[in-house]
Formats: C-alpha cells, sequence, structure tokens
C-alpha cells in the first residue's frame, strides 16, 4: 500500500507500524470517577468491526515518526484521507 | 544424434549450435531454443511421468502454463526441481532430468500405479488410508509421497544469489505482444515514463508464433522493430524475460526478472531480481492461454495444444511429428493445419467437433466435421487416434485446441470476478479490475489480431491523456481481419477410458463427476477434493475445461459455476527472489557496540540481544567452563569493581516545560517532583494494567531529562511515548529524540568504582559520596574534557555508576577505564554476571515483564501512586488484578542448598507445586521465570511467581522441572536475595 503522508508524500506502508482505531484517540479523562472503570473498559477493548471506510492510526516509524490517521476502505484498501494524529487529537477538543 | 525433427527457418539462430543434456544423453540445439523446443527438435517427446498414475507424459504447450513437462535443472546445491522445459532457455552445458520416475523414464517402476486407478479417483486418500490411524505417519504417508510427486530438492543451501529492485512508471504495460507493443508505442510517444514488461526471453508474444503479417512485413518483424524503436526511447524501460506475477494495492505490481544467463557467468549477480514497481496506471495485454479436450486418453506423448504446435514450428523451426492431426472447435485450431502445409509438414487429417461446412481446404487431409477424437493409442509416443466415427487414423502428433481463454488471472488480484462471454466460449475480465488497470487485445476477450492492435493502440493514448500526457496522432498497424469462431466443447465421452482434465495433477473428467456426484458442488469444493488446478502450473491450461465439465454435469450456466479465486503469484516463485539479499547474517542489520572491537580482543562470547551483539562472559585462561568465567565476574565487581557495557540500553532525550507532567502520565509512581541532578527508577504499564518496561530517567536540567529503556523495549517504548504525547496530550509541551546510538554508555560496579571513576573524571567534578550522592544524575567531563554524563543507579545492588560519553568516545573510555582501575583489579563482566547480580538482587526483567504481571504481581504495587492518572492506572484497578491468588513475584531458594549443583542446571521453566500434589495441570501453583547459580549464596535461587505468593513467604513448595528430570523442594522467600537493606548501594 502508499500512504500519503502529509508532509512527506506517498511513502510505502513498510515505512510504518499499525495500531488501530481512532478510538484510541478518545482516552476518557474521568479517571477520578468510580464508574470511569466501565469507559475506560470500552477504550481499551471495544471496537466496531468495520466493512468500509475505517480511520485508523498508523507510525511512520521509518521515517518521521509521525502519528498520522488514515482512512482505509477495509473491503478495497482504498486511502481516501490521511492526516497528522495530532491535528486531528486537537479538533477532538484534546490538549495537556 | 542430429536434431530429427528440425525444419529451416524460425526465429532461432540455427549457426549456432548449443549442447546439452538430458537424463545423460548429450543433445544438441540452438540459440534461441527453450528446452522444450531442443527437446522436440530432438524428437523427444516423452518428457516426464505425472504426478500419481506414472503415465508417461509428453511436451503440451508453449509457454509458462506448462502442466507437464517439468524437470530439475543442474546438479547438486544448484539443482532446481519443477522447472518448466517450455520457458527455460537452453545453454551449452546445462543439465535436465525428467521427474518423478523409478528407474529410466521410458520404463518407469511406478507405472504399475496406472493399472490401480480405478482405485485411485477424487477423495481416495481421504477414503482408503484413514484406519489403523497409527499407520498413516509410518506407513501410508512415506510410501503416498514416495510414488507421488514432483522434482527432490538438492537440500543444501541456495547457492545462487537473489535481489531486489523498485522502479517507478506512469504506464506499466504487461505482455509485449501486438496490444502490448501498440499500447507501449502511443503511450511513450506522449512522453510518459513506461515499463514495457514480458515473461518471455523475446519479445513480441504470438506474434513470433504467427504467420500473420503486420503493417504488411512479417509479425516477428514488425515486433522487432517496435521493440527497437522503444528501447531506443529515453522514457521507455523494457523489462524481457520478467513476469508480473502479482497486483497487489495501489498501484504496486510485483515483478519477477530472470537473469540467470548473466549469473551463470557471474555468480555475484543475481539470478534472479524480484522488482517492486510503481505504477500510475497499468495496461494488461497478457494475450491468452489455449486450453485442451477432455477425451480418451487425450494425454500421450505427442498431443499437443494446436497453437503450441503452430508455435514450436513457426518459431522454433521445429516440426511436432511427420504425420499431424488437428483436432479443434474452433478456426484458429485450423491455422495449424494451414502453417503446417505451408512448411510442408504432412497434415492427415483435421478434426472439427462443429456440424459446419469446413474452414478451409488442407491439402491432403482428410476433413471430417461433427467428429470428435474418442480415444488414442501408444504408450511413450502417440501412435494413433480413433474417432467418433469409428475411423482409426496413424499420426504421431496430434494438435488439439479447445479454444483460447483470455488470460484475465492479474485482472482478479483484488477479487474480480471473470464473466463468462458466449460468443468466444470462455471467461473474460469483468469491470471490477484493479484500480488503474486496462484490459487490452485477447486478455480482454478480442480474440482478432486487428481488432487487438487497435485496443491496445487507443488504450496507450488514453490511459497517457488520463495521466495529462498527450500521445503523438499515430496510426495503428494494420492486419488482415482473421475472425475467431468456436463452440464449446468440453468432455467427449470416452466409455472406460480417462480422459485427463488437469494433466499435473492427474485430474480426470470421471474425478470431477464423482466430487460433483458425491455432493461437491462448489467449484471451490471440487477443486480441494479432486485437486483440480492446484499443481505447480495452477490449472492454467485446465480449470476453464474442469469448469466446463462441472457445468455439464450439474446442468447448470458457467456464470454459475463460476471460477476459483485467482491469487498471486501468477507462476511459481522461489522463495530466495523473496528472501533477495537478506539472507544469513544479512537477514537483519548487525548492531555492534563502540566497544565490540574491544570485547573482542579480550575473548568475549558474544550473544544477540534485539540486533545487538552483547559480551556475554569474558573467558580467562584456564577457564574451561562458562560458569567459571560468570562466578569471577560476579566475585571480583562484588569484592572490588568491575565494568559493564550498558549502550544497547534505550536512551530516549526529552526536552521541554511539560516533561514532568508527561512523565507522571506514562509511568506509575510520581515523577512531578523529581529534582535537577537526580535521577529515579519508573515502572510503565500498558493501558490494560500490565507492565510494559522499566527504566530511569533523570532529570538534568527543569526542562530537560534522559530516559533508559530495556534493551528489547526501546523501540517500542519510543513509539508509545510519541503515542501518548502526539495522539493522547498533543499540547504538553514535550519534545523526544532516540538517543540509543548516540550515546556508548557503562555500568560501572562495585565498591571501588568511585575510586576507579575518580582516576578519569575531571577534578572540578566531585562525585564524592555527599557531592554526588545515591541516585544522583549530572553533565561532567572525563579524561580532559570529554563531555560525559553520570548516573549514579545500581542494578547490580553495589555502589555503582552509569557513565554516558559519545558514541565516538565508548571505545577509548572502556580502554581508559580498564587502564584506570588496573591497580584494583577491574573486571569487565558480561549479560550473564548482569543477570546473576541483578537475580540477587530480585530485580524484575525479560523474563518477569512477560506481558501477563500487573504492577502487584511484580510487588511493586507500593509504586503505584493513587493520586493521578496515567496509563494502565483504571484497568490495573479491575478486581481480578487485584486478587491475591493471582501468580506474584517472589523468590525461591533449595532447602537443600546442594540441589542441582551437581546436575549443573538452574531452576528456570520449573513448575510449582504443594509438596504433596501430583504435577499435574489442575495442581500447578506457578512457574520459576529466572533462575542461576548465586556465587554470593552458594547455591542456586530463582524468581519465580506462585499464587498469593507475597504471603507465602516461608512456605515449602516443590519446584518440578520435568524435561530436566529434576523435583526439588525450595523454600518461597524475599526476591532481595543479597543486601535486602540495599547499604551497599548507598556507601
Amino acid at each position: 500500500m502508499i500512504i500519503n503522508h502529509p508532509l512527506l508524500g506517498p511513502r510505502d506502508s513498510e515505512e510504518f507500524v499499525y495500531l488501530g482505531s481512532t478510538d484510541l484517540i478518545n482516552r476518557p479523562t474521568n479517571w477520578e470517577e468510580e464508574a470511569s472503570a466501565e469507559d475506560f473498559y470500552q477504550y481499551q477493548y471495544i471496537r466496531e468491526n468495520i466493512a468500509g471506510d475505517h480511520q485508523e492510526l498508523w507510525y511512520h516509524e521509518q521515517g518521521d515518526q509521525s502519528w498520522l490517521v488514515v482512512t482505509r476502505n477495509t473491503l478495497t484498501h482504498e486511502i481516501t484521507n490521511v492526516e497528522l494524529a495530532q491535528d486531528v487529537s486537537r479538533a477532538m477538543g484534546r490538549g495537556k | 544424434m542430429s536434431q530429427t525433427n528440425r525444419i529451416k527457418g524460425g526465429l532461432i539462430n540455427q549457426n549456432k549450435t548449443i549442447t546439452f543434456t538430458f537424463n545423460g544423453q548429450i543433445l544438441r540445439g540452438y540459440e534461441g531454443d527453450t528446452l522444450a523446443s531442443a527437446l522436440l527438435a530432438n524428437n523427444k517427446h516423452l518428457v516426464g511421468r505425472s504426478f500419481k498414475y506414472h503415465r508417461p507424459r509428453g511436451i503440451v504447450t508453449v509457454g509458462s502454463e506448462e502442466p507437464n513437462a517439468i524437470m530439475e535443472i543442474g546438479n547438486g546445491a544448484y539443482k532446481e526441481p519443477n522447472t518448466r522445459a517450455t520457458v527455460t532457455q537452453i545453454y551449452n552445458g546445462l543439465e535436465a532430468r525428467s521427474q518423478n520416475h523409478r528407474g529410466p523414464l521410458g520404463f518407469d517402476l511406478m507405472a504399475i500405479t496406472d493399472f490401480f486407478s480405478p482405485m485411485l479417483s477424487a477423495g481416495f486418500y481421504y477414503k482408503t488410508f484413514m484406519w489403523p490411524k497409527a499407520f498413516w505417519e509410518k506407513v501410508y504417508e512415506p510410501a503416498i509421497r514416495n510414488s507421488a510427486g514432483l522434482g527432490t530438492l538438492s537440500t543444501e543451501p541456495d547457492p545462487d544469489t537473489y535481489d531486489k529492485g523498485f522502479r517507478y512508471c506512469d504506464i506499466l504495460i504487461i505482455g509485449a505482444g501486438a496490444s502490448g507493443l501498440s499500447a507501449a508505442l502511443t503511450a511513450a510517444s506522449s512522453g510518459a515514463k513506461v515499463i514495457l514488461a514480458d515473461e518471455d526471453f523475446l519479445m513480441g508474444g504470438r506474434l513470433n508464433s504467427e504467420k500473420a503479417k503486420v503493417d504488411e512485413i512479417a509479425g516477428s518483424k514488425w515486433a522487432k522493430n517496435a521493440v527497437a524503436k522503444l528501447g531506443a526511447m529515453d522514457n521507455v524501460t523494457l523489462m524481457s524475460d520478467t513476469t508480473i506475477f502479482g497486483v497487489y494495492d495501489h498501484g504496486i505490481y510485483g515483478a519477477l526478472e530472470n537473469r540467470s544467463s548473466e549469473s551463470r557467468v557471474d555468480s555475484n549477480k543475481p539470478r534472479q531480481v524480484n522488482w517492486r514497481i510503481y505504477a500510475k496506471r497499468s495496461i494488461l495485454c497478457a494475450g491468452a492461454i489455449e486450453r485442451s479436450i477432455a477425451f480418451g486418453n487425450n494425454d500421450r506423448p505427442g498431443i499437443m495444444l494446436a497453437g503450441a504446435v503452430r508455435a514450436y514450428m513457426n518459431r522454433f523451426g521445429v516440426a511436432t511429428g511427420k504425420k499431424v492431426t488437428v483436432y479443434t472447435n474452433n478456426n484458429d485450431g485450423w491455422q495449424t493445419a494451414k502453417d503446417l502445409r505451408i512448411k510442408g509438414v504432412d497434415v492427415v487429417a483435421v478434426i472439427d467437433s462443429r456440424s459446419i461446412s469446413r474452414v478451409m481446404s488442407i491439402q491432403g487431409a482428410e476433413i471430417f466435421m461433427g467428429t470428435d477424437v474418442v480415444d488414442t493409442k501408444g504408450r511413450r509416443r502417440l501412435k494413433s487416434i480413433q474417432l467418433s466415427n469409428g475411423k482409426t487414423i496413424d499420426t504421431d502428433s496430434l494438435a488439439v485446441s479447445g479454444g483460447w481463454n483470455p488470460n484475465l488471472h492479474l485482472t482478479c488480484h483484488h477479487r474480480g470476478i471473470p464473466k463468462w462471454n458466449e460468443e468466444i466460449a470462455s471467461f473474460i475480465p469483468d469491470r471490477s479490475t484493479p484500480p488503474g488497470m486496462s484490459v487490452a487485445g485477447r486478455a480482454k476477450g478480442t480474440m482478432a489480431l486487428s481488432d487487438a492492435i487497435q485496443e491496445g493502440h487507443d488504450l496507450g493514448t488514453s490511459v497517457a491523456a488520463e495521466l495529462g500526457y498527450k500521445a503523438k496522432n499515430l496510426k495503428a498497424a494494420s492486419t488482415p481481419v482473421v475472425s475467431y469462431k468456436i463452440e464449446a466443447k468440453w468432455g467427449v465421452p470416452s466409455g472406460k477410458n480417462r480422459a485427463w482434465v488437469d494433466f499435473q495433477n492427474d485430474v480426470t473428467a470421471k474425478d470431477v463427476k464423482l466430487a460433483n456426484q458425491e455432493g461437491f458442488k462448489s467449484v471451490e469444493h471440487v477443486k480441494r477434493y479432486t485437486t483440480l488446478g492446484m499443481a505447480t502450473d495452477q490449472g492454467k491450461t485446465a480449470n476453464v475445461l474442469g469448469i466446463g465439465i462441472m457445468a455439464e454435469n450439474m446442468d447448470q450456466t458457467m456464470e454459475e459455476t463460476g471460477t476459483t479465486i485467482f491469487r498471486p503469484p501468477y507462476s511459481p516463485v522461489a522463495v530466495g527472489a523473496f528472501a533477495g539479499r537478506r539472507r544469513g547474517m544479512e537477514f537483519y542489520p548487525t548492531r555492534y557496540t563502540p566497544s565490540h572491537k574491544w570485547s573482542e580482543e579480550q575473548g568475549a562470547v558474544f550473544v544477540e540481544v534485539g540486533m545487538w551483539y552483547r559480551s556475554q562472559w569474558f573467558p580467562q585462561p584456564g577457564e574451561t567452563h562458562w560458569r567459571q568465567s560468570v562466578d569471577r565476574e560476579v566475585i571480583q565487581t562484588r569484592s572490588s569493581v568491575g565494568i559493564c557495557d550498558v549502550t544497547t540500553l534505550g536512551k530516549i532525550d526529552i526536552k521541554g516545560s511539560d516533561v514532568s507532567e508527561f512523565l507522571n502520565k506514562v509511568y506509575v509512581n510520581a515523577f512531578a517532583k523529581l529534582p535537577v541532578g537526580k535521577t529515579r527508577y519508573g515502572l510503565m504499564l500498558r493501558e490494560d494494567g500490565m507492565a510494559m518496561d522499566d527504566g530511569t530517567t533523570a532529570r538534568l536540567a527543569e526542562d530537560h531529562f534522559v530516559m533508559t529503556t530495556t534493551t528489547a523495549n526501546a523501540v517500542s517504548v519510543y513509539r508509545h511515548l510519541q503515542f501518548c504525547h502526539q495522539v493522547l496530550w498533543p499540547d504538553l509541551d514535550v519534545h523526544m529524540i532516540s538517543v540509543t546510538e548516540q550515546y556508548a554508555q557503562y555500568a560501572v560496579a562495585g565498591p571501588n568504582s568511585r575510586k576507579l571513576l575518580e582516576k578519569i573524571v575531571d577534578p572540578e567534578h566531585d562525585i564524592s559520596n555527599e557531592a554526588f550522592p545515591f541516585m544522583g544524575a549530572g553533565a561532567i567531563t572525563v579524561c580532559d574534557g570529554i563531555p560525559a554524563r553520570l548516573f549514579r543507579i545500581s542494578f547490580s545492588g553495589e555502589l555503582a555508576y552509569e557513565i554516558a560519553v559519545p558514541t565516538r568516545y565508548g571505545d577509548s573510555l572502556m580502554r581508559a577505564m580498564m587502564e584506570a582501575g588496573k591497580e584494583f583489579d577491574v573486571v569487565p563482566y558480561g549479560t550473564e554476571a548482569l543477570g546473576v547480580m541483578r537475580i540477587e538482587k530480585g530485580h524484575a526483567a525479560g523474563p518477569e515483564l512477560n506481558g501477563q504481571t500487573s504492577a502487584y504481581d511484580l510487588g511493586m504495587g507500593g509504586m503505584v501512586s493513587g493520586k493521578k492518572d496515567f496509563i494502565g492506572y483504571k484497568l490495573g484497578l479491575r478486581e481480578e488484578l487485584q486478587r491475591n491468588d493471582r501468580m506474584q513475584m517472589v523468590g525461591f531458594k533449595p532447602v537443600n542448598k546442594d540441589d542441582l549443583v551437581e546436575k549443573g542446571h538452574s531452576m528456570a521453566g520449573a513448575h510449582l507445586l504443594n509438596l504433596r500434589d501430583e504435577p499435574t495441570t489442575e495442581n500447578d501453583q506457578g512457574w520459576i521465570s529466572s533462575s542461576i547459580y548465586s556465587p554470593m549464596l552458594g547455591c542456586y535461587i530463582g524468581l519465580g511467581f506462585i499464587k498469593d505468593g507475597l504471603n507465602r513467604k516461608g512456605e515449602f513448595v516443590r519446584a518440578v522441572d520435568l524435561v530436566r528430570n529434576s523435583d526439588i523442594e525450595v523454600e518461597i522467600c524475599s526476591p532481595h536475595f543479597y543486601d535486602p537493606e540495599g547499604g551497599r548501594l548507598r556507601d
């Protein structure tokens, strides 16, 4: 596969390490609440098994070491969008 | 022996003779011959025995689809089995041997199998060798393997060299026949970067095998001119003898280039190159593959496909027989008869299964319309054929054409499903070809040459235009219009005689029928039950025929029956080509630390850790056993001073105003208040609460930290930290970089370590206990101004330091410290002594951080902060992870100190049982994860995990090792065996 890195242009997927769904961005922040155990459980283990466009995290290990959010169709492997995970994370409201 | 079947002409060089051997017999051919054409020129039709029945078999095709003519080529380590004679170019000294027979090829002792054939139908193995079970491994399997099979391996390492390469282009054109060349000419005229690849060593495709004229000249000549024209263009790369074997995602194509002729001259040159071609677009012009018809005994040597007979004559100047017959269901088969006549070869009969008027008249030949071949005679070579009208005809060469199948394999590599086309009675590609791929010519089902040329010509222009290139206004090559007409013909009723569908795997029409009768309806199931299409040729000539027979058996359409799934590789690829240069030591990188040479000079024994070579121990003269070296290194370190190379630990330099907050989020323990000039031990968890890695982090300045990780996890911890920063907390002011390779680092341990270091640390730096206490850290200089970092940390439990210098000084620092330490009797120690000392001190390492152990399990529950969120905090609190009866890490020592000493092995791997319990899985209480002989305690000791271990100290259990046959009583104890109060490291 070829991943079109937003900063570096098209790169072979061999340079990357795959992690998984972008669900992993939404790490719960309510750790002090008793009930957050369920939220953390959902965060860690529960995933949609998507047949279609899947947003997933890739790490450019043999490149600039950036984490990317790649939108890949799990049926065709077509990649329609690639963004820096840092930007996506910020847009989702994450900060410090 | 002369080449009795050779006739004049062809695209070979009849002035250049080449000598080779077949089964030891010296034969001659010409430059440009394949092994198959040269064998046929020498009237060798019988070239092998079949897989299951050991039937005599001959050459059937002229290309990579060949099912029968597979040979062992070469000798010794160079021997390569299952090589297709039809694609192997001959060279002087080539040694070829036929496969799968015992005794001579002409009299195979295993041919008796053929007489038992009624017993050997589809599913035979499944049904027969069921009982008794014990016989399978010892009797049945070896016997079957011995009698069935392909060539044999040399069993020696492959001495050839393989390479990998990468190429980029705008348009990849697959196949350099009439359509491919036409596409290349227009595409290349646009200025687009074009790669033209063809599996044949001679480009031109079927033009080299046909008499058709193109632009008023011989087709082969036209092809040669076109190739020359393309070869002269800077934007064109020609890759002959190169098979595109797979279509991968996003325009990536696997291509295997055969360079045997070059590697035979220079063994450093690769025999094959596995190219990865990145193409924006591709045009598939792979032509078509002819199929046979399933009639009785259709597998005898001398029975070939009609297109192959024609190719051997036109391209290679070989007549396949003296009295040839043709059996066809389409117009193209007649072309073979016509071409043979032009060359003066006798054609005795043309048999056409269609009830139509004759297609053309063939001089001297009897014509039978609406007639089939039902049986043949001749054991080692065809002698005669019998027709459905009862007539018998003497013939030594039968050319069969059951029609042409578009070669659409590559169009289906992304799960494309071909569709049926009634007009050409074959499958054609549907629209679901891989993105970026277009198809032209016969591969698309365009059977007339003139149309195929036009299609390639037009696609070359339009595909270039898609990429923004404008092709020149060229004229497509002209050729006479010849129509292709066919009426599907699959099986011919053949009575008791077997009609072969898949030659290579010996699958007959009857086998297919039996499978259908037994309830196998899906084409995928029939394939696996009968093994149809599962041989090395992957059924290139057999599959469509098999599907046709299935459709007839089940009275359904071809579309309903469907094809099996096509997968890469298109044709066999040697494993060596995938490995390329990555063999042996080159399998992955080898990493040496800066003082590796020094260690070598000391005679160190090395061990591979990750990709690093680390000194395991340093044998001294007189030491005959590794334990002697290791015990000495431990004792000398603990009594004076030792030095260990710890360069391989992961090192991460972290800067920014939020680093302490960041560290708080990734470590279980608090880091926010770590003062400048101090180091702290930290434990990292995964989000699920399991220990991931441990190490130390030092604060060199308010906003500057340096972290160490274990050697094995250096890469994954760094990746994890980047994830935490970029993905989870993007606004933290944190910047990090791995500096593992930038610093050489050494542990200097033992009561005299400070005295040693004081001799090399520049005098302005005070490293006394008061100025540089336990867990101190700071930047210093050594040996007159060399920058260094000093950390007062201890893995050994002794007064100890780790000192880091820029990599380029590593070797000299090691030598300087050894020199300075002479007066203290300094000793270098390796990873074994390191391990002994860490187990004596009860430090967890790799065997304990196995991904199933929590901070609590490791006895580090007290370190876990409850006042902050960190990775693994919440899920680490789960009830299951807090249970007391989980396996917890503790120490184990033998009740009898001498236990195992004589046997000389440790407790590692032993399972723990309550004293009177039987050693069964249900009674398992835990296991010993790390164990060594402790020279300080004078016995074996171990770290391990046992249920509720933290509450069971003082209890006695059994350590049972069923592998090494030991069973000893051990006491559960604290893991801190040596200096449990830790006084030594604070001195």
